[in-house]
């Protein structure tokens, strides 16, 4: 029993570490008020760039070494995201678009450019199956040496790729970072109310770019770590799922605090797969229980609008464009 | 402060809210931005299939009216993404982000089903039609009221929520399929009723998707009044304006949400039961064929007017089967079809901002000063 506990809180990290980084990269973003409903697709290409990034690399012929084996996917899969993220940027910020609209149609391209590259890339190049780059999984697998010898401790809390570190870390930075520095408060203060920022000297245009950009990053690597570390290396159209949007809820349940989306996201990867974990189901009430997160989310949000405090609301000018000409 | 320090600071691109602007600079701009659209989308498939440009071109006309049946099934596409586009669209004029059409959709398509199913060989077609499109209408009103409910009472994320029962319907739907599974072990429903075609909406003049494309017409011309015309529309419009302007006039912001996300729902049932009964005559996940997302696209691009978005939702799904037979020519990949999507919605959204705001440049701008 106590075995089967341990396995489940393995599993529900390990589904939970894409909906960190997710979570962490959105809650960034809505920090300088841009709601970013572009990162489902975000995460696709996050996962692709670096699929192919190691595709190419292992492609090559090289002798690999670790080290370029896991820095090249990693550096394509950040930049790519980076890439979705300026796109809404420059459409929303300085285009001043409707950022849901925006959003919407950079899910739709990205999943599409996910799907379409996992699917075709072999073709394109000339080969034959699908994207497959093991030995790179392998690199992202890696663990600590002495995990193993630790026991279940070791085998529930270190035996993970050194994303799912990366993930808690980022989120971790990610909280002090907005309370306890100059720039974390003018990020919040252009989030909270623009007109006010600029008044008093910040550069509004700049931190939304920023932190827009930095966050998509951030977003992307929840991809990555899906692709090359979970699934190992190979790409499956449409394996990564709704997790994409799930991390957008997630930003809710932790009320714009990255350090409380690490315990949310690890508890919705429970959710996601305690299914597999109840015993007896059949297959008709496993498809009952897969709805969990969903319904846990939409009880949250209801939960949180019926509280109504005032340090649990939302950045006060998330999803406006500013104009300073407009006031 | 001295002349010169302010000519320091002017910046090079200037940019000011226009006032109006000409309606047809306005179609101009539009029509460039999809030229220029459908240009680069081209460049990107000559890159990748090394074809000549016209090739392509010529694969995308093909894919929409090679056959008289494509360009049926062209229509069609259209119609249904007009017509989520058409239930989206009161409730989106309201700022009301119901990105839930697929779940809605979904949960019609799924009570069509279930009267298929449990009532189809029982009823007479004339008192079968009208039972299932009141329970396809209740199923997915359930689905856009409640959130309608939680925003007006305690003003709930309303994106959010309608996002996550999509999911909730999704796997209902699937839920659904594992006691309907035909033959069992299919994980599919199977036709419904293939020999008595019990529950089955009837054909006009023989063809399989006229009666849609027909219901959705008349739909569009009706909501054309009903938003311009009527005093509904107008209480939408106003609410959408500023909610405070409409407690001011007496307009009471809480119902009008209520009934219009009721209204969304109700079209939201009936595209399911044209789907289920119409044409697919089975149902699966993928029923709404993921266009609630598109069509919040296609309703905001149109400015909300249901005439213009029957060209708006003709264009998405014009690229959208342009670029699957382009993808099965040169064995690509279905979802090339969602990055040329992708790459024109881009663009037009982009467009907007030329027709809501002047760019000067520095030297243009100095003897208005």
């Amino acid at each position: 029993m106590i075995a089967v506990i341990f396995s489940f809180i393995k599993q529900a990290i390990i589904q939970g570490i894409p909906l960190l980084f997710g979570s962490t990269g959105e809650i960034i973003t809505e920090k300088s008020g841009n709601m970013n409903l572009g990162v489902p697709g975000i995460m696709y290409i996050g996962g692709i760039a670096g699929i192919m990034g190691s595709y190419f690399y292992e492609k090559s012929g090289a002798v690999m070494n670790p080290v370029l084996g896991i820095l090249i996917p990693l550096l394509c899969s950040f930049a790519a995201s980076v890439l979705m993220a300026l796109i809404f940027c420059f459409l929303t910020v300085t285009l001043r678009a409707n950022q849901n609209v925006t959003g919407l149609a950079l899910t739709t391209f990205g999943v599409g450019v996910g799907n379409f590259f996992g699917g075709s890339l072999t073709t394109l190049v000339g080969a034959e199956g699908t994207i497959s780059v093991v030995t790179s999984g392998l690199y992202f697998k890696a663990t600590l040496p002495f995990a193993s010898k630790l026991g279940i401790f070791g085998d529930t809390f270190l035996s993970f790729g050194f994303l799912a570190y990366l993930a808690i870390i980022i989120a971790l930075v990610a909280q002090w970072f907005m309370n306890h520095t100059r720039a974390g408060l003018s990020l919040r203060a252009v989030g909270e109310s623009p007109a006010t920022a600029d008044a008093a000297g910040i550069n509004v245009t700049k931190t939304k770019y920023l932190a827009t950009c930095l966050g998509g990053g951030v977003a992307g690597l929840g991809g990555l770590y899906f692709i090359m570390d979970y699934i190992g290396g190979t790409w499956t159209n449409g394996g990564f799922g709704d997790r994409g949007w799930l991390a957008i809820a997630l930003v809710i349940f932790a009320l714009w605090k990255p350090a409380s989306s690490i315990l949310g996201s690890i508890l919705f990867g429970g959710l996601y797969i305690l299914y597999l974990y109840i015993p007896g189901l059949s297959r008709s009430s496993q498809e009952i229980f897969k709805m969990l997160p969903y319904i846990v989310t939409i009880a949250v949000l209801i939960f949180i609008s019926i509280r109504d405090r005032r340090e649990n609301q939302p950045p006060e000018s998330l999803g406006l464009s500013y104009f300073r000409e407009e006031r | 402060m001295s002349n010169t320090t302010t000519k320091v600071r002017e910046p090079l691109i200037r940019m000011s809210k226009r006032a109006s602007i000409i309606w047809w600079k306005a179609w101009l701009i539009r029509a460039a931005a999809i030229i220029l659209a459908l240009v680069f989308c081209a460049v990107i498939i000559v890159l990748m299939t090394g074809q000549n440009p016209f090739a392509v071109y010529g694969s995308l006309i093909a894919g929409n009216f090679g056959s008289a049946r494509k360009v049926m099934i062209t229509l069609h596409k259209t119609a249904i993404l007009l017509c989520i586009a058409l239930g989206v669209t009161p409730a989106f004029k309201m700022k009301f982000w119901n990105i839930g059409a697929e779940g809605q959709v979904l949960m019609g398509a799924l009570a069509s089903a279930a009267c298929m199913i449990y009532l189809g060989n029982v009823l007479p077609t004339a008192l079968l039609m009208p039972v299932t499109l009141i329970c396809a209408m209740a199923a997915a009103v359930i689905w856009s009221i409640i959130p309608a409910l939680c925003k007006a009472k305690w003003n709930t994320n309303e994106t959010l929520f309608t996002l996550m029962l999509n999911y909730v319907a999704i796997q209902l739907v699937s839920y659904a399929i594992t006691f309907w599974e035909n033959p069992s072990g299919s994980n599919s429903v199977g036709v419904i009723n293939p020999n008595t075609q019990g529950g089955w909406m009837p054909l006009l003049f023989g063809q399989k998707y006229l009666l849609n494309i027909v219901i959705v017409a008349a739909l569009t011309i009706f909501m054309y009044i009903y938003l311009k015309y009527s005093k509904h529309g107008y209480e939408i419009a106003v609410v959408g304006e500023s909610q405070n302007t409409a407690r001011y006039i007496g307009i009471e912001v809480k119902k009008v949400i209520i009934r219009t996300l009721a209204f969304t729902g109700c079209i939201m049932g009936l595209i399911g039961m044209m789907l289920v009964c119409g044409t697919d005559h089975t149902i699966s996940v993928d029923t709404a064929g993921g266009q609630g997302f598109t069509a919040i696209v296609v309703s905001w691009l149109a400015k909300f007017n249901p005439i213009f978005m029957s060209l708006t939702s003709f264009l998405i799904i014009f690229m959208q089967r342009g670029a699957s037979e382009i993808a099965t020519t040169f064995r690509l990949n279905e979802s090339v079809a969602d990055v040329l999507t992708g790459i024109i919605l881009f663009f037009i959204i982009g467009c907007e901002f030329f027709i809501n705001y002047k760019v000067s440049f520095r030297h243009a701008h100095e003897e208005g000063k």
